[in-house]
């Protein structure tokens, strides 16, 4: 991962359920910890990232204003609006902002807007691209040295990456063509993207990582900047101590030294399972993959996220 | 309750969830168990299940449903009555295959096909995934002849989008805004008046001139078909809210996935839509209760000697943590859902990845509760 954060954009992509959002915000604690002024964008709507930093308390339910939060010294979080961003845009775009307004009111440009199957998509990388710039010309204009974007599932994920290049295609000349085609140019520019993917050592999400490198490759020609392996099992025993184990849970009376024994046993053959799965994907994507360890508590609050952030910055 | 009970007198289950819970595995082995009891039975899948053809001895899972051989379920030691038939959705063919259904000439369809922007947005634009499985969903029901057809949901963050999928398209393909560049100086005329023009030109210039060109190409190409389109959506629905289909919801007693799940739930029921039971994968068992499992490192020690022990302790330690955090959320889900539909099934050792896996789960899927109790202890303990 040397010079991550030299780039100006990152996507965190990933199959669901792998803790994409856990890795991002890590990443982006790294990232701020060395003075970067870093946003952490969210496009699937979630605002997990304000629960884990325990901002303005669970499911307070209220609509949140589209505008960046700050959640650590130097982090910020956005959480993705598409309607709010196409407004924003159009503001940006057209000479006075009643004309905006009156546009993104008008019910046939609604009517528009929802015709186009993949406008929110597009709206979005926009959006993303915009933050990525030096100088911002939405929103708020506020400056930031990187922006993380916390991307939805894999097949979802190549969808919005693709979604400047389609959009290029399809208007071939005018604005949205030229502005699709400057996103298109800079998410697959090595110097000032980079995509990470990150996945879990089993079958499934090793698997879809290394479709999803290929799918990168094929359609975009973007390259995996690298891959980070989450939620590995500790190896706690070696193999003669798991054949001790083994002798003793054959012998074991009491239940709950028959559990404990048990658990361990089903730990240790998780962890080389997850050992296998982990030189697998060194081997077949050619990546170094970056190992995080599982986290044993009922919920991920900031001092755990602290310590990721540590083992990520290692890796910088 | 067993799986057979909840799907009792179904034609139809949707699978639904968060990404990363193991719902592909658990589509298939109800779909198995479901089989293997005398149905005729179609399992869809959208992720990409390459190991889910391997377990079924498919080379691949192609876009229409494909048998799986009765030998393979009986060298696994499963006895299939019924049949399974497996396929993978290929979203693209579906919706070309639909087009072909509904174009009302050989020469509209070819028209539509090869329009730009229908290859573009038929390929690439999320969404056409959720919309594409439920056509699926719907033309297995209609011509299929299956019993029960089991349908893997895409691995979607917000569980609307499915829900939403055939109500969004249709708006898309009826759409007022379609009305609009078919007949601009009909509607659009009245729907905005004399603002109309400035509207178009503002489009225009924020959009490209030719956007509006060419959406108008691909829309009066596609003129012919609205009609179709909309009455398909609209079967779709009712399909969707049909007594016959079932949603079971599928999660890990994770946090994130059980507030989804319970989304998802909230949803299911202002959408009128009917929801069968909750499958819960994956959950640690408690063994130590109240009692401090630190504690075992002193009753280990003898045979093990104290360092070893005290690791062993550590990783019970651990453990106990996720099993009580299962048991949290768990909590949580039967205080919303209905409890008596809930099933849980065990963290297994090794990932469910073949058929010994498979059935291992469809063992416990369709087991009464009290099997249920009794298996807990072969599989985990």
């Amino acid at each position: 991962m040397h010079g991550l954060l030299s780039k100006r954009l990152i996507f965190v992509c990933g199959k669901g359920g792998v803790g994409k959002s856990t890795v991002a915000a890590a990443l982006g604690l790294a990232a701020a910890r060395r003075a970067k002024r870093t946003i952490l964008v969210e496009v699937a709507r979630q605002e997990r990232m304000a629960q884990a930093f325990a901002e303005g308390g669970e499911g307070s339910g209220a609509k949140r204003r589209f505008a960046p939060r700050e959640l650590a010294a130097g982090l910020y979080t956005l959480s993705m609006d598409p309607e709010e961003a196409l407004h924003e845009y159009l503001a940006d775009q057209l000479p006075f902002r009643r004309l905006a307004d009156g546009l993104a009111s008008s019910r046939m440009f609604q009517y528009f807007a929802a015709a186009v199957p993949g406008m929110p998509e597009l709206v979005t990388m926009g959006k993303v691209w915009d933050l990525a710039q030096l100088q911002p010309r939405t929103g708020s204009r506020e400056r930031y040295d990187l922006v993380i974007v916390d991307a939805p599932a894999t097949g979802h994920g190549v969808g919005l990456l693709r979604t400047p290049k389609t959009f290029a295609n399809i208007a071939r000349v005018g604005p949205v063509a030229h502005q699709s085609r400057m996103i298109h140019t800079f998410i697959t520019d090595p110097v000032r993207t980079g995509v990470l993917a990150v996945t879990q050592a089993e079958e499934m999400p090793v698997s879809e990582t290394l479709a999803l490198q290929g799918e990168l490759r094929g359609q975009l020609g973007i390259e995996l900047d690298s891959v980070i392996v989450n939620a590995l099992y500790p190896r706690r025993f070696d193999e003669r101590e798991a054949e001790q184990l083994r002798h003793a849970f054959a012998d074991a009376r009491q239940p709950r030294a028959h559990a404990a024994l048990r658990a361990a046993l089903s730990e240790h053959v998780r962890a080389a399972r997850q050992r296998d799965f982990v030189a697998l994907l060194r081997e077949r994507s050619g990546l170094d993959a970056v190992e995080l360890p599982y986290v044993f508590e009922a919920q991920l609050e900031l001092p755990a996220l602290s310590g990721l952030a540590d083992l990520v910055e290692q890796a910088l | 309750m067993s799986v057979a009970e909840l799907l009792e007198g179904r034609r139809i289950c949707v699978c639904g969830g968060s990404g990363g819970v193991g719902k592909t595995t658990t589509a298939a082995a109800i779909a198995i168990g479901m089989a293997a009891a005398g149905a005729r039975v179609a399992v869809v899948t959208i992720d990409p299940a390459r190991r889910l053809a391997d377990a079924f001895g498919l080379s691949e899972l192609g876009n229409e449903p494909a048998l799986v051989s009765r030998e393979l379920f009986a060298a696994a030691g499963i006895e299939m009555q019924g049949e399974l038939w497996a396929m993978m959705l290929d979203p693209k063919r579906t919706f070309d295959d639909l087009v072909g259904r509904l174009a009302p000439t050989a020469q509209a369809r070819d028209e539509v096909l090869s329009n730009r922007i229908y290859r573009e947005i038929s390929n690439a634009v999320a969404g056409t995934q959720e919309y594409t499985a439920i056509a699926k969903l719907h033309q297995l029901h209609e011509d299929g002849g299956f019993d029960l057809i089991v349908l893997d949901t895409p691995p979607s963050r917000n569980a609307l989008d499915f829900l939403d999928a055939p109500d969004r398209l249709t708006q898309f393909f009826e759409g007022r805004a379609l009305q609009v560049f078919l007949r601009p100086t009909g509607l659009a005329g009245r729907v905005v008046g004399r603002g109309g023009g400035l509207i178009f030109s503002l489009l225009g210039r924020v959009t490209g001139v030719d956007v509006l060109g060419d959406v108008s190409n691909f829309l009066r190409a596609f003129g012919g078909m609205i009609d179709g389109f909309r009455d398909r959506a609209r079967r779709v629905n009712e399909l969707l809210r049909d007594p016959a289909t079932t949603f079971l919801l599928v999660t890990s007693p994770e946090r994130e996935p059980v507030d989804e799940a319970i989304f998802f739930w909230r949803k299911l029921r202002e959408a009128s839509m009917p929801y069968g039971g909750t499958i819960v994968n994956r959950v640690h068992h408690d063994y130590a209760g109240d009692e401090d499992p630190s504690t075992i490192a002193d009753e280990l020690s003898g045979t093990l000697g104290k360092e070893l022990a005290g690791r062993v302790a550590d990783n019970f330690r651990d453990y106990h943590v996720l099993a009580r955090r299962d048991a949290g959320n768990i909590e949580r889900l039967a205080n919303t859902l209905d409890e008596r539909r809930m099933l849980l099934v065990p963290q297994f050792d090794e990932d469910v990845h073949d058929l010994a896996g498979l059935r291992r789960m469809h063992g416990f899927l369709f087991a009464s509760g009290d099997e249920r109790r009794r298996m807990l202890d072969d599989v985990v303990a």
